[in-house]
């Protein structure tokens, strides 16, 4: 007779996991080749008004003291902070990692696992810290999307103001959403009604967690944007377009 | 009448195989009625664990074509019908009959947690906003539905240093409980390995309650282990308020 594991297995039916990882894989894969190149190319970021989201905050643009391409000093910020964040992880552990491949479908035996224990997973505890450096970064996102409304002739609305303003937005909503950020608004009170600004912190945290539920839309649609905006900056900076002015 | 064809693990921890029931399918039949006609009219031996068929007791968990579901709450028209309906047991606990698993891992990782424990001189009175949060966590009816697909347990076998998705329902439901005094971080770094958890939330997907496991309670008690453990600025702060104290004293 076989084993109760063995007659399991065999008469598991299995579910079909590739086409959820596939999507995960392939666009994952290509947001990071794309970006690496862009961040290695270091050229075409900016053109008239506008600044690739990937190059800002813009340091040493003349290469004074830093031969490289400029995205390269700030790349690791928004990085570490998409890397470590919570939904992204539940993605790519599936998709890369096949830990688990999909829920109730077996992963390959004989494997060690240690989850979030040991290094080098242990370091996404320090999401947190990406989330304070992701807000600098915000404000700088937001400064270049107004910026973008200021041409040299004065104020207007060109196509690529639109792109950033939208991508600035979005990656507004990514970072409002953040699973850190609504424990450290309220999250961490056990008593809202017994804490000094127990008040507005609930209402905060209530608030933050309706674009918590969303967390995964946001993680995607912004990281569709970061890579648009940058991609159309290119085109009107490298002249393969032209920038149609709205207004 | 239409036809159904379920094939159903008969065995017990020594072994076993599935056996195929041929069952007459009517409008708003369930799984556990398909199973209940074979124990009826087949098998008067079948062992299979149910209580309400109302989806409140959580007895009756098995894996239905490979998903972990309640039995009687799984409609038979939501299953394709032009194959066999596989229902095995749960895959992540020892079989003792059939459908029937021995879950007895669960309260040995429940008799780990410190129950409700009043803060000193706690007033007796809370608002619903605090309250809120707990009562999502209080739907758990016990399914070990989570346990059994969460792959620590499932694939990886970590049953000695992991807890498992419904006991950190569980600690949730304390730890954010406003009138509650004591802190169980340590105890799920160390003892019910939260660590372990990579939130990639199958417990979520197959909780019959819609609990919402991941985002609501166990990211949560990641941050307040991350509060207690791991963030540095954190415990330098917690030293100096410390040594200010002593130093009122
Ligand atoms: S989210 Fe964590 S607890 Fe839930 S199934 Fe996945 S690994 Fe297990
Ligand atoms: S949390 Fe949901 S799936 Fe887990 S035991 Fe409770 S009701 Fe069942
Ligand atoms: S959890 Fe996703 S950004 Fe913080
Ligand atoms: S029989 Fe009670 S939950 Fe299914």
């Amino acid at each position: 007779m076989a084993s109760v594991g063995d007659a399991r297995l065999a008469d598991a039916p299995r579910e079909a996991w590739w086409p959820q990882v596939l999507p995960v894989v392939l666009v994952l894969s290509a947001f990071g080749v794309y970006a690496t190149f862009r961040a290695f190319e270091g050229a075409f970021y900016e053109w008239g008004p506008y600044l690739s989201p990937f190059y800002s905050p813009l340091i040493d643009a003349h290469h004074h003291y830093w031969p490289f391409s400029p995205a390269l000093l700030i790349l690791g910020g928004p990085l570490g902070f998409r890397v470590t964040c919570y939904y992204y992880r539940k993605a790519y552990y599936r998709a890369f990692f096949l830990d688990p491949p999909a829920c109730s479908v077996a992963e390959r035996p004989g494997r060690h696992y240690s989850g979030e224990t040991k290094f080098p997973f242990i370091l996404q505890n320090a999401h947190r810290y990406f989330l304070y450096l992701a807000v600098v970064f915000l404000a700088f996102l937001w400064h270049d999307a107004v910026r973008g409304f200021f041409f040299g002739d004065g104020m207007g609305v060109g196509v690529g103001s639109v792109v950033l303003l939208v991508n600035v937005i979005l990656l507004t909503l990514y970072l409002f959403s953040c699973h850190s950020l609504r424990h450290l608004a309220g999250g961490k009170l056990d008593c809202f009604s017994c804490t000094t600004f127990g008040c507005p912190r609930h209402s905060t945290w209530r608030g933050l967690s309706v674009l918590n539920e969303r967390h995964m839309l946001f993680a995607w649609l912004s990281l569709f944007s970061v890579g648009f905006a940058d991609f159309y900056v290119r085109l009107v900076s490298s002249g393969a377009i032209r920038d149609p002015r709205l207004l | 009448m239409a036809e159904a064809v379920l094939k159903i693990f008969r065995g017990t921890s020594e072994g076993g195989a599935t056996a195929e029931y041929r069952v007459p399918v009517a409008p708003g039949m369930v799984v556990l009625d398909a199973l209940h006609h074979v124990q009826k009219h087949a098998a008067p031996d079948l062992a299979v664990r149910w209580n309400c068929k109302a989806g409140k007791c959580g007895s009756c968990s098995a894996e239905v074509n490979g998903r972990p579901r309640l039995t009687c709450k799984t409609r038979m028209d939501s299953l394709p019908q032009d194959q066999a309906i596989t229902i095995l047991p749960m895959k992540s606990f020892p079989v003792i009959k059939d459908l029937v698993t021995d879950v007895s891992w669960n309260y040995k990782v429940n008799k780990k947690i410190p129950p409700f424990t009043p803060r000193p001189g706690a007033d007796w009175k809370f608002s619903q906003a605090d309250i809120d949060r707990v009562q999502e966590f209080r739907k758990c009816i016990e399914c070990f539905l989570c346990q059994n697909v969460c792959h620590v347990v499932r694939d990886h076998g970590k049953q000695e240093q992991f807890g498992g998705p419904r006991f950190f329902v569980r600690v949730a439901g304390l730890e954010m409980h406003p009138l509650d005094g004591l802190s169980r971080t340590k105890l799920l770094k160390d003892e019910l390995g939260i660590g372990f958890c990579n939130i990639t939330k199958c417990c979520t997907e197959v909780c019959p309650e819609g609990i919402h496991i991941t985002d609501n309670a166990i990211i949560p008690l990641k941050e307040r282990v991350v509060d207690d453990f791991y963030d540095p600025v954190l415990r330098l702060v917690r030293k100096i308020r410390g040594a200010g104290k002593a130093a009122d004293h």
